[in-house]
């Protein structure tokens, strides 16, 4: 138990990384830059990591069934709010850095922006995701936490969607999302059957 | 037209520059005493680059030019890489001399043409540019070139000849981005014959003073000002004078998003985002947005182009 929870805190730490080295490229310490332009950098970055740590959170099943460590689930949680963290900086960065809070371009931007409005849709169905996350809120829901909780796979649909969405060409890094996207829910899927029927 | 006045701020600019920058060459011990000639730096980023002597152009604006750094490390050049940053990492693998362009079509004299023999004949001029990306992010650059009506009428285009066509370089061995077929390459790009007989529009040899980085698509590159940046083809290998309309590299790869005109327009949106503003580069992290002027802000040395057009339909 001890060295679970010793564990716990060193991937804690492994999670803030990203924000670390953002951090230390927003300073510019040691001759680190987010470059020419920040804010795109920034808005980008963190976004790629939260979709990461969803990727990430939704791994974790197969690799606990695969290779039989069942405390691998105890990280899952820690993980999914990790992936709300960082979106929630992506979301942040974008409306205060970008748009500088400005409320008309903003709903402008959620209206008539395809990728803007699935991107968004995504953050705020995470919501109650994360707010029914804790221990308490999961007894009190009991089955229906799980069925709640299947929402991450749509979520993480139009999270991939999104990145797809906004590139002008080069399409490589957007399908290596979907490749692994559909590889884990593929898993799932095939799991479902095997146990139907 | 803009009447041009004596020194202006970004000559003083540039010129500090141009001091911090070889001071910092030669504190990095990357150059010995004078000439920016020998300097070489990782990735190519002054690689060759020498001193060109220019005098002042027309046309110039008077806002202030983003820094050597910004111009030379943030740009695309899809021919290296598609991400802002690769063209200054790879483009060291591409070999500028000895340079021909391919003269043909709809002129008297046709043929294949040196660097030297093209550049030579011609005063070169300083003019600094706003600089619109469709991807609505801007830059102010103090361009080197040859107004392209002075280099286009030593072909001699005859009067079938409505527009020109432009070719960018195809080799994968130099060029390492060719080797995914991200876009259809050769990179081509095309301008109507008025627009490329217009006093703004320059074949671009240098910048700041100096030769124009590969990166930045040395050693010949067009620029249109009040075009979005795409239209600015790099590294050209061939110019041909063409009857009918060129079919240009992004247009033929997203017809509905990139068309053949590309005039900077705050009023038409990109399908997936908004050009009425621009993020100006080098404002750090806490710089708003600045509304795009309508071509760029050329709309009076250009609007005459394109009277009676549906700038809508013709985008």
């Amino acid at each position: 138990m001890k060295t679970l929870s010793a564990f716990k805190v060193l991937v804690f730490l492994l999670c803030l990384l990203p924000l670390g080295k953002l951090s230390l490229e927003i300073a510019g310490v040691a001759g680190l830059s987010l470059g020419a332009n920040p804010i795109e950098e920034l808005i980008h970055r963190l976004g790629k990591w939260g979709l990461n740590f969803l990727l990430i959170t939704l791994a974790i099943t197969p690799l606990r069934k695969w290779t039989g460590l069942s405390w691998l689930s105890r990280f899952r949680r820690m993980l999914g709010l990790f992936a709300f963290f960082y979106l929630l900086l992506h979301f942040l960065s974008y409306a205060g850095l970008d748009q500088h809070f400005d409320l008309a371009a903003i709903i402008e931007d959620i209206v008539k922006r395809p990728y803007i409005t699935i991107g968004l849709s995504a953050l705020i169905l995470l919501i109650p995701l994360a707010l029914t996350s804790t221990r308490g809120m999961m007894r009190r829901l009991g089955r229906r936490w799980k069925k709640l909780h299947r929402l991450v796979y749509l979520i993480a649909i139009l999270g991939v969607w999104h990145v797809y969405w906004q590139v002008k060409l080069d399409t490589l890094e957007p399908v290596i999302y979907i490749t692994i996207l559909a590889v884990l829910l593929g898993y799932r899927l095939l799991l479902n059957r095997r146990f139907c029927g | 037209m803009r009447k041009h006045n004596g020194i202006r701020s970004w000559e003083i600019t540039s010129e500090s520059n141009f001091l911090k920058r070889r001071d910092f060459l030669r504190e990095t011990g990357l150059i010995a005493g004078a000439g920016l000639a020998a300097a070489v730096l990782p990735g190519g980023l002054t690689a060759g680059v020498r001193d060109l002597e220019t005098v002042a152009g027309p046309y110039s604006t008077d806002e202030k030019p983003n820094s050597w750094e910004e111009v030379t490390t943030y740009n695309n050049f899809y021919e290296f890489g598609t991400a802002k940053d690769d063209p200054q990492r790879n483009a060291h693998s591409l070999v500028t001399s000895p340079w021909t362009v391919k003269v043909s079509g709809e002129c008297d004299k046709p043929g294949d043409y040196h660097y030297e023999d093209l550049v030579r004949p011609h005063v070169l001029e300083d003019r600094v540019y706003r600089h619109r990306c469709v991807e609505a992010w801007s830059m102010v650059v103090p361009w080197v070139g040859i107004p392209m009506p002075d280099l286009l009428k030593h072909f001699a285009p005859n009067s079938n000849a409505k527009y020109v066509r432009f070719k960018t370089l195809y080799d994968p061995k130099q060029m390492p981005g060719q080797r995914r077929s991200v876009l259809k390459w050769p990179y081509v790009e095309g301008l109507t014959i008025a627009e490329a007989m217009h006093p703004l529009t320059l074949m671009v040899v240098g910048v700041y003073g100096r030769t124009l980085p590969n990166q930045n698509g040395a050693p010949l590159r067009l620029i249109v000002p009040w075009k979005y940046g795409f239209k600015g083809i790099k590294s050209i290998v061939e110019i041909e004078f063409t009857r009918r309309r060129p079919r240009t590299s992004w247009e033929l790869s997203a017809p509905r998003e990139y068309g053949f005109y590309a005039n900077v327009n705050p009023e038409v949106d990109h399908p997936r985002w908004s050009q009425a503003r621009e993020r100006r580069i080098g404002g750090g992290l806490f710089a708003a947005k600045q509304p795009t002027l309508m071509f760029n802000g050329y709309a009076d040395e250009v609007g005459e182009l394109y009277a009676g057009l549906d700038l809508r339909k013709n985008y």
